[in-house]
C-alpha cells in the first residue's frame, strides 16, 4: 500500500526580487537575475515550486585583495584589475552577477572618490553582461557618499546596492529609490532587527521586492548554526506570509569563510587538517552548500575551485525530486 | 514521548482499588503522565497494556546502537531551533573488498588517522564500512577480519549476499557491527541471522513504498533493531527521501519509518562527494557512508557536523577562570577575552603559536563573542576588573599590562581607571596576535 506522505501546503512564498536590466529595461544587462519565488522550503520540489535556483555572485574588489594563494592563483594576473578580473568571473568561472566591493574608498585605506568609484562600477558594467551587486568599504558615512554617487552613475542597471542597517538605512534606501536599484538589508542574526530594519525601508517608500535580507552569516566552524537556523526561521516566515521576512536571503560566505584558519593555515603549520588545498575549498564550499539548506538565494563567493562545486551542488539538488 | 493521562487511562485496569498508592486508576494515569511513579506499582496491568503504553511512549525514531559508541536516530524535531539535534550524523568511510591488502592497509591507516583538533573540541571519524564488492565470499570474510583488528572503531559490513555475511560476521559480532542490507531478496535470511547475531540491520529498499513493505514484512520476523536505506544516490532524491522520513516519523509518529536513515553517497569525485555529504549532515542523515578519506576532506565536514549539532540553547563555554599556556614566568602577557568556546580557542591557538607563555582570562559572558557580549552589556570593564581581580593573576606577574581584543578598544580608559592596570588595545582578529605580541615585547 503507498503511504502518505507529508507535503507541506504554505500560504505564501518568498517574495522575488530582479537585478538587472536589460537594454529594453532601460539598462545595459544582457540578462537578468531573478531571485527568491520560491514555494517550498529549499529544494522540495514534490511539495512546491522551487521558483529560480539560488545564484552566486562572484566577489571583485578595486584594491588587491588580501586572500590566501589558494583562491589569488587561481586568478592569475588579474587581481589588480577589477574589469578584466569580473570578465574572468563571468567568462570562466560562470559566475551569475559579480560582487563588486569598493573597498577602495576606505578613508583609512586609499580613500579614493565617490567619482571614482563610480567610474569602477561604470567601467565593470561595461566589461560584463550579468548584473552587479555592489557595497562600499565598510565606513558607513563614506559609502553613504560613495553609494549615492554608485547609483547616479548606473541609473537604470537596477543594482543591487549595500548596505542598509539598522542605525543607516536612509541615504543608501533614498539613493536606490531615486535611481531604481535594490538594497540589501543588514541585520545581525536576529529576526525581530531584520524584520524591523525591512520596515523602516519600505516606510520609506521602497517596495518589498527591491529588499534583500542579509542576515550576516557566521563561517563553517565559526557561528554558521547561527546563520543556519535564523535562516531557516526566516524561510519559514516568509512560506508563513510574514511579509517582512519574504525577501530572498543573500550570503557573504566568501568573506565569512575565508575569515577561517582552517581556510588559511599550511599543512606545515597544522599537520593534523591535512593539506590546505582542499580544505580552503571546501571551507567555503560547505559554508555555501549548508546556507543552500536553509534558504540561500544569493551567494557571494570568491574561491573559483568553490564555486565550481557549489554550482554543482545546485544543478544536482534543481533536479526533481518525490 | 508524552502520552496525556487520557491515554494512558484507557489502558489501566479500572479497578479504582487504590493499591498503587492513588485512589483511582484516573489519578494514577494522570500521576504517570506528569512523570512521577511507576507503571509497576499496579499490579493489575496487564501485558498488553505495558506493550502499548512502552511503544506509545517510545521515541518517534528508535534510537540504535552499534559498534564503538554510535547511535544512530533518537532525534525529536525537524529543525533544530525547535529544540536541538542529538545524535551527530555517524560517518563511515568504505573500504571495497575489491582492494588488494596493501591498499586496504594504507586506506585503514589513513581512516584511523581521520582524528582532529580544532577550537578545542576534538573530532573523530566513527567508523568503516566493509563492503563486498569482490562477490568472493572468502575475500569478504578476510578483509573485515582484517579491518577489524586493524581498527577499534566502529564497523559496519556490507553485502547482500547472506551467506557472506554469514561468514564473516559472527566473529566480529562482538563488536556489534552493523550489518545489511536486507533487501526484499534476503531479507529473512539476513535480518534472522542478524536477530541471532544481536546486531543491527540495515533494510533497503528502492523508494519509500517498497522500504514500507519492507520495515512491514521484517518487523514480522520479530525484530526491530534496523536502520532504513531508501535505496536514493542522487542528492536531490535523496533529499527527499531523508525529509520524508523525518517527517513521518516526527509529525506522524508513523512507526514504521521511526528509524534511523543511512545515506550513501553518489558521487566519485571526492570534493562533490562532500559537497553531497554536507546536505545530508544538514539534512537528517543518522549515517553517511563516504568513499574519500581525506583529512583536508573530511575535517570541514565534520565541522559542520559538530556546529549542526551544538545545542542552540547552550554555547559551548570554556572555564571562566585564569588559564596558562606554557611554561609562564612574571614577564609573561595577561590576555582578557571571553568565555565563548570559539572566541577563546581562536586566542589560546594564536597564543600558543606565539611561543611566548602566557594567560588568558575569559571573563564569563554566558558563552558570548566579544562583540555580542559587549552589545549584551556582559563584557563591562567593572565585571572585567572584578574578575581580573578575582584570578590573582596580579601576583604571578610584575608588570601591569593587560591585552584586550581591538573590538572593545572603547572600553580601554574606564578598564584602566577600574583596574588600575595598564589597558593595551590589542588586534581585532585574533590572527593579529602572533605579530602584535612579537613587536609589544619589541
Ligand atoms: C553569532 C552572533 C550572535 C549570536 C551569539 C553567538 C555567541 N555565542 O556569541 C546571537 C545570535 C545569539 C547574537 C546575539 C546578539 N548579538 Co550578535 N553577533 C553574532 C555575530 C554574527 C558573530 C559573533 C561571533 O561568533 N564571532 C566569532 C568570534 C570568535 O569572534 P570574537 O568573539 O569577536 O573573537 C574574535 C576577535 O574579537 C578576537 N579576539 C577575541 N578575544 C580576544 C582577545 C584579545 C586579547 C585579542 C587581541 C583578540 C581577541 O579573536 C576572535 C577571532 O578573530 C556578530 C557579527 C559578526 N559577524 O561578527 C554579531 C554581533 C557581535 N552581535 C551584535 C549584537 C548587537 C547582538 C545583540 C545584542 C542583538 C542582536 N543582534 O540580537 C544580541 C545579544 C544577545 C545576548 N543578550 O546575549 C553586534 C554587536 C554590535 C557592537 N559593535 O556592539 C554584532 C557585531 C553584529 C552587528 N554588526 O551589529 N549574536
Ligand atoms: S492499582 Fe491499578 S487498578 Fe488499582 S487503582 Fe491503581 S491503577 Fe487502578
Amino acid at each position: 500500500m503507498p503511504i502518505t506522505l507529508v507535503k507541506e501546503k504554505y500560504q505564501s512564498k518568498v517574495g522575488q526580487v530582479i537585478i538587472g536590466a536589460t537594454p529594453d529595461q532601460g539598462g545595459t544587462r544582457t540578462k537578468v537575475i531573478v531571485a527568491g519565488g520560491d514555494s517550498a522550503l529549499p529544494f522540495l520540489h514534490f511539495e512546491g515550486k522551487v521558483e529560480n535556483r539560488p545564484v552566486i555572485a562572484m566577489e571583485v574588489t578595486d584594491i588587491i585583495p588580501p586572500w590566501n594563494d589558494v583562491i589569488k592563483e587561481q586568478f592569475g594576473d588579474v587581481l589588480d584589475n577589477p574589469i578584466a578580473w569580473a570578465k574572468k568571473c563571468v567568462e570562466e568561472y560562470n559566475a551569475d552577477m559579480i560582487y563588486l566591493k569598493l573597498i577602495g574608498a576606505n578613508p583609512d585605506g586609499e580613500n579614493r572618490s565617490p567619482e571614482d568609484c563610480a567610474r569602477i562600477v561604470k567601467e565593470v558594467l561595461g566589461a560584463v553582461g550579468v548584473p552587479l551587486v555592489v557595497v562600499g568599504c565598510e565606513d558607513s558615512d563614506k559609502d553613504n557618499e560613495v553609494m549615492a554617487a554608485v547609483a547616479e552613475a548606473a541609473a537604470g542597471e537596477n543594482l543591487l546596492i549595500g548596505l542598509a542597517e539598522q542605525d543607516n538605512y536612509k541615504s543608501i534606501t533614498a539613493a536606490a529609490m531615486v535611481h531604481k536599484h535594490n538594497v540589501i538589508a543588514r541585520s545581525p542574526l536576529d529576526i525581530n532587527i531584520c524584520k524591523q530594519l525591512n520596515i523602516l525601508i519600505s516606510e520609506m517608500g521602497l517596495p518589498l521586492n527591491r529588499i534583500v535580507i542579509d542576515p550576516m552569516i557566521g563561517g563553517l566552524g565559526y557561528g554558521i548554526e547561527y546563520a543556519y537556523s535564523i535562516m531557516e526561521r526566516a524561510r519559514l516566515g516568509a512560506l508563513a506570509n510574514d511579509k517582512m521576512l519574504s525577501m530572498p536571503m543573500i550570503c557573504t560566505v566568501g568573506y565569512e569563510a575565508n575569515r577561517a584558519k582552517e581556510a588559511n593555515a599550511l599543512a606545515e603549520e597544522f599537520p593534523g587538517w591535512g593539506e590546505l588545498q582542499d580544505r580552503s575549498i571546501l571551507w567555503e564550499t560547505l559554508t555555501a552548500t549548508a546556507l543552500l539548506q536553509v534558504g540561500a538565494s544569493i551567494l557571494l563567493m570568491r574561491n573559483p575551485a568553490a564555486v565550481r562545486l557549489v554550482q554543482q551542488n545546485i544543478a544536482d539538488l534543481m533536479e526533481a525530486n518525490a | 514521548m508524552g502520552l496525556t493521562g487520557l491515554e494512558i487511562y484507557k489502558q489501566l485496569p479500572k479497578k479504582n482499588c487504590g493499591e498503587c498508592g492513588t485512589p483511582t486508576c484516573l489519578a494514577f494515569a494522570m500521576a504517570l503522565a506528569a512523570g512521577k511513579g511507576a507503571l509497576e506499582t499496579c499490579p493489575y496491568v496487564t501485558d498488553e497494556a505495558r506493550e502499548n503504553l512502552a511503544s506509545a511512549s517510545a521515541p518517534p525514531i528508535k534510537a540504535i546502537k552499534f559498534g564503538n559508541e554510535s547511535v544512530l536516530g533518537d532525534e525529536t524535531v525537524l529543525f533544530r531551533h525547535d529544540k536541538t539535534f542529538y545524535h551527530p550524523t555517524t560517518l563511515l568511510i568504505k573500504v571495497s573488498d575489491k582492494l588488494t591488502d596493501s591498499e586496504i592497509e594504507a586506506k585503514v591507516q589513513e581512516i584511523e588517522g581521520l582524528e582532529f583538533d580544532r577550537v578545542g573540541l576534538h573530532y573523530s571519524i566513527d567508523g568503516i564500512a566493509v563492503v563486498n564488492e569482490s562477490s568472493d565470499q572468502d575475500r569478504f570474510s578476510q578483509v573485515v577480519e582484517k579491518v577489524a583488528s586493524a581498527t577499534s572503531r566502529s564497523l559496519m559490513v556490507l553485502s547482500e549476499n547472506p551467506d557472506a555475511l554469514k561468514a564473516a560476521v559472527p566473529g566480529i559480532a562482538s563488536r556489534k557491527p552493523l550489518i545489511g542490507p536486507a533487501t526484499f531478496e534476503n531479507y529473512e535470511a539476513v535480518v534472522n541471522f542478524a536477530k541471532e547475531q544481536k546486531v543491527p540491520v540495515i533494510l533497503k529498499a528502492d523508494g519509500l513504498d517498497a522500504l514500507n513493505e519492507l520495515v512491514e514484512s521484517a518487523q514480522k520476523l520479530g525484530y526491530k533493531e534496523f536502520v532504513l536505506d531508501p535505496g536514493s544516490r542522487s542528492t536531490s532524491q535523496t533529499l527527499a527521501n531523508l525529509t520524508h522520513l523525518r517527517r513521518l516519523a516526527i509529525k506522524k509518529k508513523y512507526r514504521p519509518f521511526g528509524y534511523p536513515v543511512i545515506a550513501f553517497t553518489g558521487k566519485n569525485e571526492p570534493l562533490d562527494e562532500i559537497a553531497e555529504a554536507s546536505v545530508y549532515v544538514a539534512k537528517y542523515a543518522s549515517a553517511i557512508v563516504l568513499k574519500t578519506s581525506i583529512k583536508a576532506h573530511i575535517l570541514p565536514l565534520m565541522a559542520l557536523r559538530q556546529n549542526l549539532y551544538t545545542d542552540p540553547q547552550k554555547p559551548i563555554q570554556v572555564e571562566p577562570t585564569l588559564h596558562v599556556i606554557g611554561d609562564v614566568n612574571e614577564n609573561s602577557p595577561v590576555y582578557v577575552t571571553t568565555n565563548f568556546s570559539l572566541t577563546y580557542y581562536s586566542v589560546e591557538g594564536e597564543v600558543e603559536s606565539s611561543k611566548i607563555p602566557s594567560y588568558i582570562l575569559p571573563i564569563d559572558t554566558d558563552g558570548t563573542s566579544v562583540l555580542t557580549a559587549y552589545a549584551a552589556g556582559k563584557f563591562e570593564p567593572e565585571k572585567i576588573a572584578d574578575a581580573l581581580a578575582a584570578s590573582g593573576v596580579a601576583e604571578k606577574v610584575n608588570h601591569r599590562n593587560l591585552i584586550i581584543p581591538g573590538a572593545v578598544a572603547v572600553i580601554s580608559g574606564k578598564l584602566q581607571e577600574k583596574s588600575s592596570w595598564k589597558v593595551v588595545v590589542g588586534p581585532r582578529e585574533s590572527s593579529g596576535i602572533i605579530s602584535f605580541v612579537r613587536t609589544m615585547q619589541g
